[in-house]
């Protein structure tokens, strides 16, 4: 999903999230509508936005431990130290998160979703912030849960190999869907023209 | 609860920063009363509220603090399932700073005054206890309903005061009658206010923290 700065990519995020209600129209998540069933919809989310989402001064473990929690998950220490694993940061368990790098820290947040397991991954600008070795993880990653049946939507202002693991493509205007189409063949250099076409006009 | 206290025990600001204030109330209400033993009797009882008032507003406030920082108050939201379990550990959390701040409070009391309180300590601690939990139980509530507001610090107090006067009467009442050496029978009435209090403003707060998380 990509559109300028107020095109409304965060709030559509968030009303898919359960976060916010849309002022008119309806949004469904895995079958829940997002707001009449937001408790239905919510185990389905997994949403990394712009915050983390982690307690600085607690360690990655401790976190991994209260949000398995506080998600009605029994916090196995196997499968804690799994999940951290799983997102490369087992040698970091014990380190207080307020000394991790922004990658770092985005990599724990998704390691929330390792146990949680849920269907749809909500991202704002995942990759904002990361540098070349944790974009490449990232990629690999959000490849991995897609290959495993989960679907993913996904704000950014990207053009390039960002967009490599997504299906479709849709531009945001004004608060509106400007385009939506399969990414197909599409090349970085096409997608920009689109980006152009679509918003330049927008209010 | 043992998430906020592991970021309290590593970060220590709100600890901190209560006992210093809490010191220089002590120092303040030194100077206001002076030696005088009969002044000192009729305003002790309020004094030691007014302490415990004003320490916990701070204390209190910062319920939350913790969320707004790391940015994780969206994803409390998120949470599936019962959000009153988080009402009841950030309860928990606060019960347990006011009461560390309150035993430190009533010492130092002791010492500033020279009052020998060791006598009437168990039924100080009945009194203390019951209007601790009415305060903690609806300033954890309030503290989430101004999290995200403007003016957090102001709505704060201007919001709880009014709801715990009744609370501090009967704890200040209360207070007064166990200083003077009265047996605990001879307040009942202000305990079962208090006592009532309690389970009213927790189930309050159990109830509608869903409601207020949402927003």
């Amino acid at each position: 999903m990509l559109g300028a700065n107020g095109a409304g990519k965060t709030t559509l995020l968030k009303i898919l999230a359960t976060l916010i209600r849309p002022t008119r129209g309806t949004a469904a998540v895995a079958g829940h509508d997002c707001v009449r069933d937001a408790e239905g919809a919510r185990p389905h989310i997994g949403l990394v936005a712009h915050g983390s989402y982690v307690y600085e001064d607690l360690t990655a473990l401790e976190n991994l431990r209260f949000w398995t929690t506080l998600a009605g998950l029994s916090p196995v220490p196997a499968a804690l130290a799994g999940a951290l694993a799983r997102v490369e940061l087992e040698r970091a368990a014990d380190e207080r998160v307020r000394t991790f790098s922004a990658g770092m820290k985005r990599r724990l947040s998704l390691a929330r979703f390792v146990l949680a397991r849920p269907s749809v991954l909500l991202l704002d600008e995942p990759f904002a912030g990361l540098d070349q070795r944790a974009k490449k993880w990232l990629e690999e990653h959000l490849a991995s849960f897609k290959a495993s049946g989960g679907a993913i939507l996904m704000a950014t202002h990207s053009f390039g190999r960002e967009l490599a693991v997504a299906d479709r493509l849709a531009i945001l205007a004004g608060g509106a869907i400007a385009l939506d189409t399969p990414r197909g063949a599409l090349s970085a250099d096409d997608v920009q023209r689109l980006y152009v076409v679509h918003t330049e006009d927008a209010p | 609860m043992w998430k906020d206290l592991l970021v309290e025990r590593r970060s220590k600001e709100t600890l901190n920063a209560l006992f210093f204030f809490a010191l220089l109330l002590l120092f303040v209400f030194q100077f206001a009363v002076g030696p005088d033993r009969e002044r000192l009797a009729g305003t002790l009882p309020g004094l030691l509220w007014l302490g415990f008032l004003l320490t916990g507003l701070l204390g209190l406030g910062r319920t939350f603090v913790v969320e707004r920082e790391n940015d994780c108050w969206e994803a409390l939201r998120l949470a599936p399932g019962d959000k009153s379990a988080i009402y009841v550990g950030k309860l928990a959390g606060n019960l347990l700073l006011m009461f560390v701040v309150e035993a430190i409070l009533v010492a130092l009391f002791g010492i500033f005054f020279n009052l020998d309180l060791a006598g009437v300590l168990p039924a100080l601690i009945v009194v203390i206890g019951l209007g601790t939990v009415a305060f903690a139980a609806v300033g954890t509530l309030f503290a989430a309903m101004t999290s995200q507001v403007r003016a957090r610090e102001l709505l704060f107090p201007v919001l709880l005061l009014p709801v715990q006067a009744p609370v501090l009467l009967a704890t200040v009442k209360a207070t007064e009658a166990v200083l003077l050496g009265e047996p605990l029978g001879s307040v009942a009435h202000w305990l079962k206010l208090l006592g009532a209090a309690d389970v009213i403003f927790v189930t309050v707060g159990v109830l509608t923290f869903d409601f207020v998380l949402e927003g």
